[in-house]
């Protein structure tokens, strides 16, 4: 036990590393080291799979830490073909619409919950957290969806989702940590509720708002169950659904004419790769820029309900 | 105690409606605001938990819900005598129960690896790498699994290194959990840690230097310092983890189950959507959609109350 480990404590926090300490250390790092290798293969394997020759692909799966030959065709390809195409429009246009305005009900919401002295602050948030816990479920969601007309359209993927209650507590503690001598002098300004969410604590909840449009995006962008059973029509689906299709139920949902038929062949395999990388890449590029404050985030979300 | 006689009177005699009515006056804007989420609430929300009747009643779309009649517990009868009730309700606890014990502590030992860790650039570079899967969509993971797990992929391949021969690992019953519950750790591992290496952040470190000059080790640092530290933080995810015991990841299951696996795979909410949207049997599947839900707050309310017995630390 009492080796001669000599704790020497300089300026009260530098402590000398004993040899178990190192190995420890040592071990650690390959640890970590070794789960970012698991984490990143498989990106990495996608990227080359999606310049490598169909042929290869086909004969070798999974294995693979270069481009096999170097082709652009499936990009070519996926750029041409028009269910992708409008798998990107459609998931734009879902986005376009439904990003204002989930920031926007947010904000209110958020607003809302971090004021005080309204009578009916209680009940209406009862009846906002009360959503957390307890809900319709699948079925009546649906029955709903075709009930409220909003069945085969993209409406269907934005209007259920506009809020999300945990978002909305995230909010709330941002604008709570505004000062409320801020809002307290616009009062007597004779600004009102909505000048002063647009102009004193919109500008000051950037960051927040920042957080909770890449939640919402990443939410939208991924999201593909909701569109698998609100939506009929192939030319409605967002590239998600698409990419179940082809990657996932392997149906010929690309070969819709002969012409079709022997171009998606020669790339049926690359193509698959090619779009998976260009529906996760735009968004691996953005959460790096957001990282610092995420923890603000699942902190403020997690802890208080 | 003799001030309080002197509070004005008058005030108090404002009947409840006019204060209802100034109340609106003084906070209109606000009232403004939460308007629309208010409207949300119950056009997507509340109109279909009403919408949970259809459980209690013989729905057919052509009478509507209203107009349906009633049949009390039938649906719940039928689906308690099923065949598969109990393979379902198996298969639901034990998926939820294997993603509890081995998905749960994942993000915790890897917040406790990166607490140890001194070198920052090392350590920002391992969290902004392992937060990456979280951002990655289900269809692709799932995509990505079906790729390594095919007879030519990659685990088979690896597997038969070891003597073992190649099939299909998503077509055969046995490797489903192992699957499911490695894929899960994978995509959330990196993310679910943040809250635990914020809460970590929070441990005094003057604790740690204490422990140092009376000898402690790196080991006994964690187990009597670090660990203690975040059990407020383990126990309250930890019920909010139990409050979702029959929420397990349905969307998942649907993009890697087979016929094959149903065996093992199918659990309450995929059977609840093959019933309801393949089958149109609405009412049957909205039974088994409540129950599913039922069994869910009492165990949310249980681990609350159990939480607020024995830690002091509840949600509610």
């Amino acid at each position: 036990m009492s080796k001669k480990e000599k704790v020497i404590i300089h300026n009260g926090m530098e402590i000398k590393k004993s040899t178990g300490d190192r190995i420890f250390d040592a071990i650690n790092a390959l640890v970590l080291i070794a789960l970012c290798f698991v984490t990143l293969y498989p990106m990495w394997y996608v990227l080359c799979a999606s310049f490598t020759e169909n042929s290869y692909l086909v004969a070798n799966q999974g294995i693979l830490f270069w481009p096999h030959g170097f082709t652009t065709g499936s990009y070519k390809m996926a750029f041409e073909h028009p269910l992708i195409l409008s798998g990107y429009k459609n998931i734009l246009i879902v986005l376009g619409v439904s990003l204002p305005l989930n920031i926007f009900m947010t904000l209110f919401c958020g607003y809302f919950l971090a004021s005080k002295g309204m009578m009916w602050k209680k009940p209406i948030m009862f009846m906002i957290m009360f959503t957390m816990f307890f809900g319709g479920g699948m079925i009546p969601a649906y029955l709903n969806i075709r009930d409220l007309g909003l069945y085969n359209t993209l409406w269907a993927l934005i209007l259920p989702g506009a809020i999300s209650v945990y978002n909305c507590i995230i909010c709330r503690t941002a604008i709570q940590g505004v000062p409320e001598s801020l809002v307290e002098s616009a009062y007597i300004d004779g600004a009102n509720d909505v000048i002063i969410v647009f102009r004193i604590i919109l500008p000051l909840i950037m960051p927040t708002i920042a957080v909770l449009l890449l939640y919402y995006g990443v939410g939208h962008w991924n999201s593909w169950f909701n569109a698998s059973i609100y939506l009929q029509d192939n030319e409605l689906l967002p590239i998600q659904n698409i990419m179940r299709s082809i990657l996932i139920a392997n149906s010929n949902i690309l070969n819709a004419s002969a012409a079709e038929n022997d171009q998606v062949n020669e790339f049926a395999e690359s193509i698959k790769y090619a779009t998976i990388i260009l529906t996760t890449v735009p968004v691996l590029c953005i959460y790096p820029f957001l990282q610092k404050y995420f923890v603000k985030g699942v902190m403020v979300g997690a802890v208080k309900g | 105690m003799t001030v309080n006689t002197a509070k004005p009177a008058p005030l108090k005699e404002k009947s409840f409606a006019q204060r209802l009515l100034s109340d609106f006056q003084k906070h209109k804007y606000k009232y403004l605001l939460i308007l629309p989420i208010i409207i949300y609430l119950i056009l997507f929300c509340y109109k279909p938990m009403y919408g949970l009747v259809i459980a209690f009643k013989n729905y057919r779309p052509t009478r509507g819900i209203w107009d349906s009649k009633w049949v009390g517990f039938m649906w719940f009868e039928t689906f308690f005598k099923d065949p598969y009730f109990w393979r379902l309700l198996r298969n639901t606890f034990t998926i939820s129960g294997l993603t509890i014990l081995f998905g749960f502590p994942a993000p915790i030992l890897l917040a406790l690896l990166l607490n140890e860790v001194h070198n920052n650039k090392f350590k920002r570079t391992v969290q902004t790498i392992t937060y990456m899967p979280y951002f990655i969509s289900l269809v692709v993971t799932c995509s990505l699994i079906k790729i390594y797990t095919m007879e030519n992929g990659l685990f088979p391949a690896i597997m038969s290194i070891f003597g073992m021969q190649r099939q299909n690992l998503l077509a055969n019953p046995s490797y489903f959990y192992t699957i499911y519950i490695l894929s899960d750790i994978w995509q959330g591992i990196g993310w679910n840690s943040i809250i635990y290496l914020a809460a970590l952040s929070g441990i005094d470190q003057e604790q740690y230097e204490a422990a140092k000059i009376d000898g402690a080790n790196r080991f006994q640092q964690v187990l009597h310092i670090t660990l203690p530290g975040l059990l407020p933080t383990i126990t309250i995810l930890f019920i909010l983890r139990m409050g979702n015991i029959l929420n397990v990841g349905y969307e998942k299951i649907l993009l890697l189950y087979n016929p094959s696996t149903y065996e093992v795979a199918d659990v309450l909410s995929t059977y609840t959507y093959r019933m309801g949207l393949e089958n149109q049997q609405y009412s049957l599947s909205t039974a088994v959609g409540l129950f599913n839900t039922m069994v869910n707050v009492v165990f949310l309310l249980i681990t609350n109350y159990i939480s607020n017995k024995t830690t002091e630390s509840g949600l509610f």
